[in-house]
């Protein structure tokens, strides 16, 4: 196994520990510390598979802008609202079962793709290289997001406006 | 060499199913959401590895608009979290029941 190797299955096991701790605290703080560790690791990982520039996206995106609009939203609201009711094991178990059924399909299935094999050579996409492709040949779907953040901005800023009493005042009416 | 790309699928593979219990199996609109943005982040740790085995930066870009896709979807959904949390007080989603 060379060095890459290795580090490929270090940064594999950081990522599923961390996100397997974050699924299960009762702290939605240390959640997010949590997810902020798995991302830190996915772009760890994205780096090793040849993606710069999406790893840099990465951190900047997820772990920096959604993790910190999640910690916002749970610092705006009262703590002794998180009393979260944790179903019963009985209820639990269907839901068990039929995960374990899907990873174990989706285990088999990344065994039996085809290619799947063959071990992953050491290239590295450039940002250049990455900047000329999409703006090249996906220069129309880039117009799309721009018009779909907008509409997400303008979305928020209207749900964002109502007042806390507006919204009382239509559920006593 | 790095490793197997049916390694790379695997690892995806765990994380969906760790961001899938959390969505389904949390009471909580914000784990809720959370588990969504696990099962995003293991289809692009799965889009990033296909990109790199069949050497085309399809797959790159395509993570580029699920990033953007992903942040929308994010302050959103926060957004409207927020706004049902002011009407309910709570954020489970069993006190979501006005309409009873």
């Amino acid at each position: 196994m060379t060095l890459y190797g290795f580090l490929f299955y270090i940064v594999a096991a950081i990522i599923i520990g961390s996100t397997a701790m974050a699924v299960t605290r009762r702290n939605l703080v240390h959640v997010v510390i949590y997810l902020v560790l798995s991302f830190f690791g996915t772009a760890m990982l994205f780096y090793l598979l040849g993606a710069p520039m999406l790893a840099v996206l990465e951190v900047i995106i997820y772990a920096g802008a959604i993790m910190v609009l999640f910690l916002f939203v749970i610092m705006m609201i009262r703590v002794d609202s998180l009393e979260e009711v944790i179903p019963p094991f009985r209820q639990r178990l269907p839901a068990m079962l039929l995960g374990g059924l899907y990873l174990g399909c989706a285990l088999l299935m990344a065994r039996g793709t085809p290619g799947a094999g063959a071990s992953l050579p050491l290239l590295t996409a450039s940002p250049k290289e990455l900047a000329l492709y999409v703006f090249g040949e996906h220069w129309f779907t880039i117009e799309l997001v721009s018009l779909l953040l907008l509409a997400a901005l303008m979305g928020v800023l209207n749900l964002g406006r109502m007042k806390a009493d507006e919204a009382g005042k239509e559920k006593s009416a | 060499m790095i490793a197997p790309f049916s390694h790379v699928l695997a690892l995806a593979a765990v994380v969906f199913t760790l961001g899938a219990y959390c969505a389904v199996a949390r009471r909580n609109l914000i784990m809720m959401v959370l588990g969504v943005e696990i099962m995003i982040n293991a289809a692009c740790i799965a889009l990033v590895g296909a990109s790199l085995r069949w050497g085309s930066l399809e797959g790159q870009s395509f993570v580029l608009f699920i990033l953007a896709v992903a942040a929308t979807e994010v302050s959103v959904g926060l957004a409207i979290i927020v706004y049902a949390f002011r009407r309910a007080g709570s954020f489970d989603p069993d006190a979501y029941n006005s309409l009873k």
